[in-house]
């Protein structure tokens, strides 16, 4: 394993791919073996690429990919499509819209499948992330399933949220839903040749108009019923980035694209650069790696647990709390308790054994 | 957590034909397996680049246009070239059976030919992945 | 008279008694379905068509709705044209292939392009790599084509060219080839299959984006129907599209959507519709279930007639006329057991004759192995002439007409058809609805529970799930010399040395400019083609300026 995460670390693609494997696999030695490294992350910019289905995201990044290439800039790529619930299985078909990046040295393109975790973005594929980073690429795409808990969870793992939407796909809502207007750092109209595009551009701007007005503490111009409630911690993103509230140049930029022929995505590639620049000079990069590095830690605690809960004596331990309950000699919180002190003797136990 | 075998499927060459690809990579779904298409007009090159970006278990080369037996030794070639060699190759579409010896004596793993079940694609694949299952 | 009262009566009772038989003695199945799926009644009777109006439903044959055929007296004037495709390794071979053709009696020739010819690369570009030569002919420049057609007089044959992304060169280079034999081209006849839509959706030999593709095609209208005015401009194909998976009811469907889409490409062009429709012609398939194979083209030109008079208000009769050629369908024929393909070609090759087809290719038995031989395309052509000589349906027009199965299977198709074409209208048309890939997703579905039915027993394949032998793999297929590549290469260094250098320089950089206007580009094709520019070189051009297309799959 050691060997392996030295030729990552040289950036040899084959090493890389095989990790990243074993990463998705739940290996304990490849996470351990990861988070063992203290000097070799942090450098990549990382760009989550979210949005409906049928909005041109990998288009939109099979031409970011060429424009970064032309800066010289290494590209990593993460494309995670959804698992089928009934068979376990995937068609991942993202890659076949960068495929012309394929013998490109400088350009890697990993397609994920969700493997049941919700939004896509599991502990796997922050880790993978993070052996690109180590691996030496500059910019690291995200590309999610894009519905529902992935636009959401992309914020953990994301620098720069691109957020694609597409005119004509029937409704506004897309736009406003719970959450989605909080993560986006750069929001993108692809496909802006068709009918309605403009129309979705001026949406998205009053939504960022009244979301800063909001901040700022004044009372949205549109009524309270435009926003939509949200989590704390989604506003806590959001608001990482000092923003003077109702002038145009402080709100997020909103972009027309035309994937298919790359028009309009110079702009975003600058976009991109120029977001990372902006956080990393105010302090707000620093802050969220921060806030990263702890989501990371906490993951890894609750991954930890329910791996020991999994072994044979805490599993045994839960089915004989569990039918002590059901018969009414103890109660949840009780047996609850007498669980978690089995936890923790396992996990010492365990760590002993590691050290 | 359980392991899942990741299969490429790829069309070389200018054959424009995707119907079986496109079935077999279905069923492999259906299968539980992970499946990444690579479309049409592939070169050697760029499919095995990609299968070693993608750390697949097998390719599958799907080709109707009778070109096989230049293109389908070029991926296993440049396999070994890159140390991908334990990547198993196997092939499918209009390769005529006596061109099979051949194809096998340059690496391929097995040919299924037209009206192959996909149920037969599945066992083999299942039985002989070369890297362990655990 | 009919008593349809007391028929009904007896139907049922009749319906009765068999329900109760089948107690004892099942049925074979529980459900009866035709090659798509769709249900199939024990019994059809007079009941079936009560309601139907011979006028609107049929008529007469060459007049509106053509549903009896397109022409009054169909088979008894003229056979079809039996057509064989046929093309691979050089020019010269191929040209041998279609003389002894047409010494067997073939009445027109179907040329075959191989695949760097159909995506408009030479034969010595690195993707052309082990291809050239293989699926078609090579043709890399005017020179290729004129020894293709050597010693056939051009304006005594029709020729068939199955070409789509650089028809337009091709078609330049035939009418050059007549040319150097004295022949204006106001003599030529023949077809280019000139369908961009189909390769976007089945086929795959895509160059250009849609839009300046579409320019390509009512440019190639457009001038034709001033100087080349006996020539078939576009083959609206449904062939393709069925052996992608398609059922009967989709393939007529995706076919007549994508026609609409021309029509309207065309008439947006500035075209009269009564200037280029009388000459589009189509391109379907036959599968082995006989009876929804007829039922099938019937419904299709009802259709298609319907469209062009009361959708496109065309006043020429011959605009509303659906003509077709048929190939037999090549992915029903096994591997196994490969003579058995003889019979399958035979039945489909009747569903066309007693469809009504215009022009029919039968495959031969070898299809699912290689390219034919020989004596497999003379036994291809042999079942058409039996069938044309020797089986007597040809003696009267549209027999399976009133035939209350046949009847019942026309209007269900029609129905199922316009609810299809209602569905792409509804997202735009058939470029919008393959931009959102609708119509491959719908050919994919079919596709897999085709295969599924297959692999659970529930389609029989003679020889392939049931009834299969052991057996040694065939021998004396045709194999294409792997040397041709090296050949046409050779031959492309030469042309290169020989020809005028500069003359080409200019007759592509006129190309390019009128590329980038308005302009017909049939002209400037036709000057770069005569100065022996490379199909590659001219194709190259256009791809600069065009950019290439690049496809939407979804699973």
């Amino acid at each position: 394993m050691n060997e392996l995460v030295r030729r990552c670390l040289e950036g040899d693609v084959r090493a890389v791919a095989r990790f990243i494997t074993h990463l998705e696999n739940g290996d304990r030695a490849a996470f351990a073996a990861l988070y063992r490294l203290k000097d070799h992350a942090g450098n990549a910019q990382v760009v989550g690429i979210t949005g409906p289905p049928g909005a041109g995201k990998s288009t939109l990044a099979d031409k970011l990919i060429a424009e970064f290439r032309k800066m010289r800039k290494k590209v990593g790529v993460l494309a995670v499509d959804p698992s089928s619930p009934f068979s376990g299985g995937a068609i991942l078909g993202d890659r076949l819209r960068m495929q012309g990046h394929a013998t490109d040295p400088g350009v890697f393109i990993r397609s994920l499948a969700s493997r049941g975790s919700l939004g896509g973005i599991s502990s796997a594929t922050h880790a993978a992330i993070r052996v690109l980073d180590a691996a030496g690429y500059d910019i690291v795409l995200v590309e999610t399933v894009g519905v529902g808990q992935s636009e959401v969870d992309i914020v953990r793992v994301a620098d720069t949220v691109v957020l694609v939407s597409v005119p004509g796909l029937g409704d506004d809502i897309q736009v406003i839903k719970a959450g989605i207007m909080e993560i986006g750092d750069i929001f993108v109209v692809n496909k802006a040749d068709r009918d309605g595009a403009d129309k979705v551009v001026r949406e998205i701007r009053v939504m960022l108009e009244t979301q800063a007005q909001l901040r700022a503490g004044n009372a949205p111009a549109g009524g309270p019923d435009t926003l939509v409630a949200r989590e704390p911690d989604m506003l806590h993103h959001a608001g990482l980035v000092p923003r003077t509230a109702g002038t145009e140049a402080a709100l997020p930029p909103v972009l027309k694209t035309i994937a298919e022929t790359g028009e309009g995505v110079p702009q975003v590639a600058q976009a991109i650069l120029t977001h990372f620049e902006e956080w990393k000079n105010s302090g707000a990069l620093a802050q969220k790696r921060l806030d990263s590095i702890s989501w990371q830690l906490r993951q890894f605690v609750q991954h930890e647990i329910s791996i020991i809960l999994e072994q044979p004596g805490p599993a045994g331990t839960t089915q004989e709390l569990a039918k002590k309950v059901l018969a009414r000699k103890t109660d949840i919180y009780s047996a609850g308790l007498a669980l978690l002190h089995e936890v923790f003797k396992e996990g010492a136990a365990h760590e002993s054994t590691q050290a | 957590m359980e392991r899942k075998i990741r299969v490429l499927i790829a069309k070389p060459g200018l054959d424009g034909h995707d119907r079986g690809a496109k079935v077999i990579a279905r069923a492999l779904r259906d299968a539980g397996m992970e499946v990444i298409y690579t479309g049409l007009r592939q070169t050697p090159e760029q499919i095995v680049s990609a299968a070693i970006q993608e750390d697949v278990d097998v390719i599958g080369l799907s080709i109707l246009s009778g070109a096989h037996n230049h293109l389908f030794p070029r991926v296993v070639e440049l396999l070994k070239e890159r140390g991908a060699d334990d990547i198993l190759v196997f092939g499918g579409g209009v390769i005529p059976e006596e061109d099979i010896p051949f194809l096998k004596s340059k690496g391929i793993a097995e040919v299924f030919g037209p009206g192959t079940p996909t149920s037969r694609t599945i066992e083999f694949i299942r039985a002989n992945v070369r890297r362990p299952l655990v | 008279m009919t008593d349809f009262e007391k028929l009904e009566q007896n139907v049922a009772a009749w319906n009765a008694k068999v329900e109760k038989a089948n107690e004892k003695f099942p049925e074979r199945k529980k459900q009866f379905v035709t090659g798509s799926n769709m249900p199939v009644n024990r019994l059809y009777t007079p009941l079936d068509q009560k309601d139907a109006d011979y006028f609107e439903k049929l008529g007469l044959p060459g007049e509106f709705p053509f549903t009896r055929g397109v022409q009054p007296t169909m088979y008894r004037g003229r056979f079809w044209t039996m057509r064989q495709y046929a093309g691979f390794g050089t020019a010269e071979e191929s040209n041998a292939r279609y003389k002894y053709l047409l010494e067997q009696g073939q009445t027109g020739l179907s040329v075959a392009f191989d695949l760097p010819t159909q995506i408009g690369y030479d034969s010595d570009h690195p993707l052309s790599e082990g291809e050239v030569g293989k699926v078609g002919v090579a043709i890399d420049s005017l020179a290729d084509m004129e020894i293709l057609f050597n010693g056939i007089p051009l304006d005594k044959v029709s020729t068939s060219m199955t070409i789509n992304a650089p028809a337009a060169v091709l078609l330049a280079m035939y009418i050059a080839v007549a040319e150097k034999q004295g022949i204006t081209p106001d003599k030529l006849n023949g077809t280019i299959q000139n369908d961009i839509l189909k390769e976007y959706i089945a086929r795959g030999t895509y160059i250009f984006p849609p839009q300046p593709s579409m320019r390509l095609i009512t440019d190639i209208f457009e001038y034709c129907s001033k100087n080349v005015p006996n020539w078939n401009t576009i083959s609206i194909s449904g062939y393709h599209i069925r052996e992608a998976g398609a059922t009967a009811v989709q393939e007529v469907a995706f076919t007549l959507a994508d026609g609409i889409a021309y029509v309207e490409a065309a008439i947006r062009a500035g075209l009269d519709v009564d200037e280029f429709a009388p000459r589009l012609s189509f391109f379907f398939n036959a599968h082995n279930d006989l009876l929804e194979e007829v039922a099938k083209f019937r419904a299709a030109r009802r259709v298609w007639a319907h469209i062009m008079r009361d959708r496109f208000g065309a006043k020429n009769p011959k605009s509303w006329m659906l003509r077709f050629h048929t190939q037999t369908g090549g992915s029903t024929l096994t591997a196994q057991q490969p003579d058995n393909n003889i019979i399958r070609v035979t039945l489909q090759a009747l569903a066309a004759v007693l469809g009504g087809t215009q022009s029919l290719h039968t495959n031969s038995r070898d299809e699912a192995l290689a390219l034919p031989t020989e004596e497999s395309v003379r036994i291809a052509l042999r079942t058409q002439q039996i069938i044309a000589y020797e089986s007597g349906v040809a003696e009267t027009v549209d027999p399976l007409a009133g035939s209350y199965y046949v009847e019942s299977l026309t209007d269900q198709i029609e129905k199922e058809v316009q609810q299809y074409i209602k569905r792409i209208d509804d997202l735009g048309g058939a470029v919008k609805a393959i931009e959102q890939g609708y119509i491959q997703q719908e050919i994919q579905d079919s596709a897999y529970a085709w295969q599924m039915d297959v692999e659970k027993g529930e389609r029989i394949i003679v020889g392939l799930n049931k009834f299969q032998v052991k057996e040694n793999p065939p021998k004396g297929l045709l194999r294409v010399d792997p040397a041709v590549g090296e050949r046409q290469k050779q031959k492309l260094a030469q042309l290169r040395a020989s020809r005028d250098q500069t003359a080409v320089q200019s007759a592509l950089e006129k190309l390019r400019n009128a590329s980038r206007g308005t302009d017909n580009l049939m002209p400037p094709i036709l000057d770069a083609v005569r100065s022996y520019a490379t199909l590659g070189e001219i194709c190259g051009v256009l791809r600069e300026e065009f950019g290439e297309y690049k496809p939407n799959v979804m699973f």
